[in-house]
């Protein structure tokens, strides 16, 4: 699985962005050749609440049905998470400096976005805090489950149906991008598909770890050690 | 009813209880501390004295110049309807700053009516189109209209 997801990850993102780079207008009907950032950008916000949501609905997993795999696939999740978080605000800096005029304004999207980022933060750090793995797991996944309220704040900061009413630097974004050039939007859902098939390889291989890491006093661990032993 | 049981329902409340708190933070940030007041409600009163706020509208078409020799620049921040701030700002500009452009301007209301600001950052539009496709959809836009208005 891990590979086929590695070369889904290669070739989406190589043809996306060469899609994006080359086929694409350089300068738009008001910005110029900057608003290519748009997409690692939006994949990365994407991805970011995407897998928060997925962390939580994993923790929440955990602590209703008591599995051990989900709140190790939970924690594996978080760090990628965090990175795409940190992804998003860091290309937005960049784009909003060129655009907007700015690196960073209190804009709702972008507090919101960074309260995400602080709540990967706050899970992982909990998590790593406490000794004893499954009250660790336990307490972090409610961490998880609270600020599961960020995520939707994130997505109607900037998409409340009065216009007027919610102001912020960042434009509205209509669904289905009827406003933007086909090539664009090409360019921008397969960067962020790659992006996803990114998150799979990183996560699945994380929770490979965390497996090994968590139960390695068992038996079946010492085995597989032996044969590797054996096999060298 | 069994721990599993209970567990289901505290996770359904939870669910619940995440969703009720989103929607009201949403409202809240609707109707309350706004990112920034339009020109109507700073005309209105309704930004605050003598406190740094921001203002976000359009830059009036035609209402852009210098004041005399100095860096300092006037231009109207209106929100195409009625009402209109006249602003000063003395700095640099930024790229995407223009005549009919969103903009979101940063500082205090001066006695005299005329915003001084601060910081001006500019906004850019939704539409990720080349400019010979914008203007093509817009010209289909206005004759479609125009043909509305003559059958009527």
């Amino acid at each position: 699985m891990i590979p086929f997801f590695g070369w889904l990850t290669a070739i989406l993102a190589i043809g996306g962005l060469y899609w994006g780079f080359f086929e694409t207008p350089d300068t738009l009907s008001d910005q110029k050749q900057y608003y290519r950032i748009i997409y690692i950008h939006v994949g990365a916000a994407w991805m970011s609440m995407w897998l928060y949501i997925m962390m939580a609905a994993w923790a929440l997993a955990g602590l209703v049905f008591q599995t051990r795999l989900s709140f190790m696939i939970a924690s594996a999740i978080a760090p990628t998470g965090a990175i795409a978080t940190f992804l998003a605000l860091w290309t937005g800096a960049f784009w909003g400096k060129t655009s907007w005029g700015t690196w960073w304004d209190w804009d709702p999207r972008m507090t919101s976005e960074l309260i995400l980022l602080f709540l990967y933060m706050g899970y992982m750090a909990l998590q790593s805090a406490i000794d004893d793995p499954r009250r660790a797991d336990r307490a972090a996944a409610l961490l998880a489950l609270v600020g599961l309220v960020c995520v939707p704040i994130i997505f109607w900061s900037i998409n409340c149906p009065n216009p007027n009413e919610c102001a912020a630097l960042h434009q509205t974004s209509k669904p289905g991008g009827g406003n933007m050039d086909p090539n664009i939007l090409i360019a921008m859902l397969v960067v962020a598909l790659a992006f996803w098939m990114y998150a799979f390889v990183a996560i699945l291989m994380r929770v490979r770890n965390i497996i090994l890491e968590r139960e390695r006093h068992t038996t079946w661990v010492n085995e597989l050690n032996k044969l590797l032993e054996e096999n060298k | 009813m069994k721990p599993r049981q209970k567990r289901i329902v505290f996770a359904v409340i939870a669910v619940i209880a995440i969703g009720i708190a989103a929607k009201l933070i949403i409202a809240s940030i609707d109707k309350g501390s706004s990112y920034f007041y339009s020109p109507k409600k700073v005309l209105a009163g309704e930004a605050p004295k003598d406190q740094v706020f921001r203002i976000g509208g359009l830059v009036k078409v035609g209402s852009m110049h210098r004041l005399g020799k100095t860096l300092t620049v006037e231009f109207i921040i209106t929100d195409n309807v009625s009402a209109e701030v006249t602003t000063h700002y003395t700095g640099i500009l930024p790229d995407l700053f223009k005549e009919g452009q969103g903009v979101v301007a940063k500082g205090r209301l001066g006695d005299d009516g005329i915003f001084k600001a601060e910081e001006v950052l500019a906004k850019h539009d939704e539409k990720y189109l080349a400019p010979e496709v914008k203007d093509a959809l817009e010209e289909a836009h206005n004759e479609a209209t125009n043909k509305k208005e003559n059958t009527q």
